[in-house]
């Protein structure tokens, strides 16, 4: 399973770096789009159902949002500029990347090992969770009834995206009333 | 923006209906099977998007349907809220108190009050992606003229 | 272990999109990228060996389920990823239609 979810994350990893690095815009959109649809496949390994639907559907929606907005702009990268200090800038770079994935070693030494997780805090919500809330989906008992609080900001902050979208969208600028 | 070309106009016609009814299945199925509101919610603002990509944006009166959907969104969210008060009142002075009765597991109606949230969180999540989809529509069509 | 790291280099990929990338579309793509590593990380830490997915069928015994708390999480997670994208994009097509350019130097203006 480790060495499963190590290639799958491996095969996101090219896919990001080609998607930042690709000459047309749309050809850095599809890469995007391995990123997401992997994640989904992980998902469903990690037997996590619920969470693929969500992640295959809002992915869906937000490739179709970016794609409507690039194709009706321009589709062409910008030119590269001179590069002067490439290979000091990479050296850099990677020296830092080396550096953080030390100190994250450092921090993740007192985790479980992947699969041997134990579940302390989640016992109290599980025992007797079908009698307590009454449905058969935990996760759905736990979103609704246990922490209904959060699902309730979750709604909220969808809201508040939409209406703001929608001032951003309207309000006219100065040049653009004349 | 124009619509596409005819097979793709009745292909659309024939399958948006059934991703409309698969999103309400999700959205009920909530409390038994994985799904709920959210994934429920945008598959059916799915079914829209596709309708209005398949027959472009001069067949709609773009304006009302964006006033509809602001409507229907807000009163979704509104009527969450009035549910959950009643929860207070209803004993307990708690304020998500699931207080219609729990039924046996794994029956259609039963967990309460929780298939009437999946319910109404899901029209809200729905016409909230629909709500972004049509500004953006809009904003293409009337400001960058 | 060897799966978290590769979780944090991707997360690292992200980062370094948003650093250097000059066009404003991929500074976004940078942005989802990053918060797609976090959805999987915390997914991992939840994650039990042989274990089942956490709803319950009439008719299994004794069944040992994987954290259902990580997937409640990410779940809010993943909707609020979307909303934040969504505002990004409405704000980065004002931008477009005032300066007719992706770049992000040419964004120079402080008034108006």
């Amino acid at each position: 399973m480790e060495l499963l979810l190590s290639i799958i994350i491996g095969f996101m990893i090219i896919g990001a770096i080609y998607a930042l690095h690709a000459n047309d815009l749309l050809s850095a959109l599809m890469a995007a789009g391995i990123v997401g649809y992997s994640l989904v496949i992980c998902f469903l390994l990690l037997k996590a159902p619920d969470l693929a639907i969500v992640q295959i559907v809002v992915e869906t929606i937000t490739l179709i949002y970016m794609v409507a907005i690039v194709l009706n702009s321009s589709r062409k990268e910008l030119d590269k500029g001179k590069r002067r200090n490439a290979f000091l800038n990479i050296s850099i770079a990677v020296l830092v990347a080396f550096a953080l994935v030390y100190y994250f070693q450092l921090a993740i030494v007192n985790l479980d090992v992947l699969g041997e997780h134990a579940p302390r805090m989640a016992k109290a919500y599980m025992d007797g969770a079908a009698e307590k809330t009454g449905s058969a989906n935990l996760v759905t008992g736990v979103l609704f009834d246990f922490r209904g609080y959060d699902t309730l900001g979750e709604a909220t902050i969808l809201f508040t995206a939409a209406v703001g979208v929608l001032t951003i969208l309207r309000i006219k600028g100065r040049k653009e009333k004349a | 923006m124009e619509g596409m070309s005819n097979i793709v106009k009745k292909v659309t016609q024939l399958i948006s209906g059934l991703i409309f009814m698969y999103g309400l299945y999700i959205i009920t199925h909530g409390h038994l099977t994985p799904g709920g509101g959210f994934a429920g919610g945008a598959i059916v603002a799915g079914a829209f998007i596709l309708l209005i990509l398949a027959f472009g944006s001069k067949a709609l009166n773009l304006k009302k349907e964006e006033n509809a959907t602001s409507v229907t969104e807000s009163s979704a969210i509104l009527i969450v809220i009035i549910l959950a008060a009643i929860g207070m009142a209803a004993g307990g002075a708690v304020f998500f108190n699931n207080y219609l009765p729990l039924g046996r597991v794994g029956e259609l109606i039963s967990a309460g009050v929780i298939p009437l949230y999946n319910i109404f969180i899901g029209m809200e999540v729905a016409a909230a992606l629909l709500t972004i989809f049509l500004a953006f529509v809009i904003y293409k069509e009337e400001v960058l003229k | 272990m060897i799966v978290f790291i590769m979780c944090f280099i991707l997360f690292l990929v992200g980062l370094y999109g948003v650093l250097t990338r000059r066009n404003l579309i991929k500074i976004v793509i940078g942005l989802t990228v990053m918060e797609f590593s976090v959805f999987l990380f915390l997914v991992l830490i939840g994650y039990i060996a042989h274990g089942e997915a956490p709803i319950i069928v009439p008719g299994m015994k004794e069944p040992v389920f994987v954290d259902p708390l990580p997937q409640a999480m990410v779940l809010t997670a993943i909707v609020i990823g979307l909303a934040t994208t969504a505002m990004l994009l409405s704000i980065a097509i004002r931008i477009y239609k005032k300066y007719g350019t992706w770049d992000i130097r040419e964004i120079k203006n402080l008034r108006g």
